[in-house]
């Protein structure tokens, strides 16, 4: 039962690390690519995380804490430096594929 | 169960490694370059973890949490260089 749900969870999370880099690797411009590695990426690794907490708290009867603490750590962490690399990439003036409002007269009627 | 699970996850893992690393090198402009970067020691904590599973030793997570607080800084440093021209100002 433990093995199922472990093994489970390992594949959920190497198959979401994989998507996360596949969308970094083949996305079009850096604004979308952003979306693969912050978001993906983090959710693998998480699972990941859950899977090894798991197998040393069974393992070892005892709960182990070590986990928790890298998750809760690059959970705060992704969204800071994805933020951050927003930020630097808007400064750059890096190209985006998107049309953006570069007037008052682009602004939708709802805005 | 997990004899067969483990395989596969350290071939994906390792693909992503591969596909970061390409868009390392290519990526036209500095950002991405970052990015590439923080994907690299993202998936490098993966692999690392897969690694304490698969040999039952969990030692591992200390090299995993170093490598997640100086990768963090790591990319703040960089973005912030970018935006400033300064690291520390």
């Amino acid at each position: 039962m433990i093995d199922i749900l472990l093994s489970l969870l390992i594949l959920t999370g190497a198959i979401f690390t994989f998507i996360g880099s596949l969308g970094l690797a083949r996305l079009r411009d850096f604004y979308t690519r952003l979306h693969g590695p912050t978001k993906a990426t983090t959710l693998g690794v998480g699972c990941l995380l859950i899977a090894s907490a798991v197998y040393f708290s069974v393992r070892d009867e005892g709960v182990s804490l070590h986990e928790v603490l890298v998750t809760l750590f690059l959970f705060i962490t992704a969204p800071v430096s994805a933020h951050l690399l927003a930020k630097a990439a808007l400064h750059l003036k890096v190209r985006s594929l998107t049309p953006t409002l570069k007037n008052s007269d682009d602004t939708p009627a709802h805005l | 169960m997990l004899s067969t699970v483990i395989p596969i996850a350290y071939a994906l893992v390792s693909l992503a490694f591969l596909m970061s690393f390409w868009r390392l090198l290519r990526g036209p402009d500095a950002p991405d370059r970052i990015l590439a970067l923080d994907t690299l020691y993202v998936n490098t904590i993966a692999l690392l973890v897969l690694l304490g599973i698969h040999l039952g030793n969990a030692i591992y997570f200390e090299a995993a949490l170093l490598i997640a607080m100086m990768g963090f800084v790591g990319t703040i440093a960089l973005c912030k260089y970018l935006l400033r021209g300064d690291i520390i100002e």
